[in-house]
């Protein structure tokens, strides 16, 4: 009971769609896998996301995007967490994304893309293999 | 300290892993909140109480821009329920505060129940200390939603104020005791729906018959909550209620210091008696585990009938804390 490191995890919706019915869904299934999940709604801007992310001293974020705008906002989100010395907390994508483009997210450090189909008992079996709660400071 | 520095210097990355540790009762934050603990106390702590969905977010939230305006920093603490299943949790509150993410004078911090009784967290008074020691000038506390008997934010703000929305119950809810009687300022938010009149009248009807009362036990003060009708998304009613705050707050640091002190020191009390509980509990366990058992098994044997609950508390505490004194 005491003592329980509980990951915490930001599920954001950068940009200008409103569609969040996949990011509620995620969100809900990180809920019953034991996560401390903070859900902001749609249209956020990827300096908004950062510092949400920063605030709530979170463990990973998971971007959920349908518009196509990824190439812009998922470097800009990867940049403000560089400047912010925050580069641990673990990033990942989902939603819609040609395949050529998830090797140059990759690249820049956006550790997991989930397109359409991808189960959700496979995010979550990847979430506790991948993403550890941060060792207390003290 | 560096951590106490860094927090004493509003450092946020600091700040919110210090939150985090105290949320998960790491035994070593209790030496970085002694360390804190001389710098708080200037803080202006607001809480906001009522049943899910009544609108405290989008009220915080505006309370938030007020404050703003008139140049104070702010913290807000929301909290939302733990699934007593999974030990998850969705923390939703920061949807309707989206307009001040930017501000770097707007610390918002969400934090789940954890099985905590009495719509707080075990950790929103330390929490309040760090933000206080930071240097917030307000500090906002949002309750989980709560039902009648959550009456725990009245040890912990100055202000409390309690959220109704029209069309809740029949006019016996509001006889029950509870959260009625906690509040210093009461809101019948959605007041554009039908029915809000009745709710204002209903509530007007038990505030005067709880003041009768209290009149009669000798427990009153002449501070009359006042009933704000509001619609918080389209603000409407929010400066009546910045107004009734700021009354208040007056009300208790200038017209009433006596009074200032007696709510400085329930909260005081408050927050030892539950580190002090807290804290006898923890060394009870680690005896208990010392001996080789643990809550469980005895929990188990308890189960079997081979022990009581009654009986097996007081041996123990007779055992590893009287006995050794004498």
């Amino acid at each position: 009971m005491a003592n329980e490191r509980k990951l915490r995890i930001l599920v954001a919706k950068p940009g200008l769609d409103g569609h969040d019915r996949g990011a509620r869904v995620i969100a809900r299934a990180l809920r019953d896998a034991g996560f401390e999940v903070i859900y902001t709604g749609c249209h956020q801007t990827p300096e908004q996301i950062v510092q949400t992310a920063l605030q709530e001293d979170v463990d990973m974020i998971g971007l959920s995007i349908l518009s196509g705008a990824h190439n812009y906002s998922f470097p800009r989100i990867m940049e403000l967490l560089k400047e912010n010395n925050a580069e641990d907390i673990v990033v990942v994508g989902g939603g819609i994304f040609p395949l050529e483009d998830i090797p140059k997210l990759k690249a820049i450090g956006i550790r997991e893309i989930f397109t359409p189909g991808s189960k959700l008992d496979d995010i979550i079996k990847w979430v506790r293999e991948n993403v550890k709660p941060r060792k207390a400071a003290a | 300290m560096e951590i106490v520095e860094q927090v004493l210097r509003g450092d946020v990355r600091a700040v919110a892993r210090l939150l985090r540790d105290i949320d998960d009762q790491v035994p070593s934050t209790r030496s970085i909140l002694k360390e804190l603990y001389p710098y708080t106390g200037k803080a202006y702590v607001v809480g906001f109480t009522g049943p899910p969905g009544a609108g405290k977010s989008t009220l915080v939230d505006q309370i938030t821009a007020y404050y703003r305006r008139i140049g104070k920093t702010v913290a807000i603490i929301a909290i939302d329920p733990t699934s007593p299943f999974s030990g998850g949790a969705i923390l939703g509150d920061r949807i309707r505060m989206q307009r001040h993410f930017l501000d770097k004078d707007v610390f918002i911090r969400s934090v789940a129940t954890r099985g905590h009784f009495g719509g707080l967290t075990k950790s929103t008074h330390d929490m309040i200390t760090v933000f206080d020691a930071m240097g917030k000038d307000i500090i906002i506390v949002e309750t989980v939603g709560v039902g009648q008997g959550e009456v725990e934010i009245a040890d912990c703000a100055h202000t409390t104020i309690v959220v109704s929305v029209p069309g809740l119950g029949d006019d016996i809810q509001a006889i029950k005791a509870g959260i009625m009687e906690i509040g210093n300022i009461f809101v019948v938010n959605k007041a554009d729906r039908e029915g809000a009149k009745k709710t204002v009248q209903e509530l007007r009807t038990i505030l005067d018959m709880g003041r009768r009362f209290r009149m009669d036990i000798g427990e009153m003060d002449d501070w009359e909550p006042p009933i704000v009708e509001t619609q918080a998304h389209k603000g409407i009613g929010i400066d009546e209620l910045c107004d009734a705050i700021e009354r208040h707050k007056a009300y208790l640091t200038a017209q009433k210091p006596e009074q200032f002190r007696k709510v400085m020191l329930k909260r005081t009390l408050h927050q030892f008696s539950e580190t002090l509980r807290d804290e006898l509990f923890k060394e009870m366990v680690r005896r208990i585990e010392r001996r080789g058992d643990t809550l469980e098994s005895i929990a188990e044997r308890i189960f079997q009938k081979e022990l009581d609950p009654y009986s097996v508390s007081r041996q123990l505490i007779k055992e590893e804390f009287i006995s050794h004194e004498q």
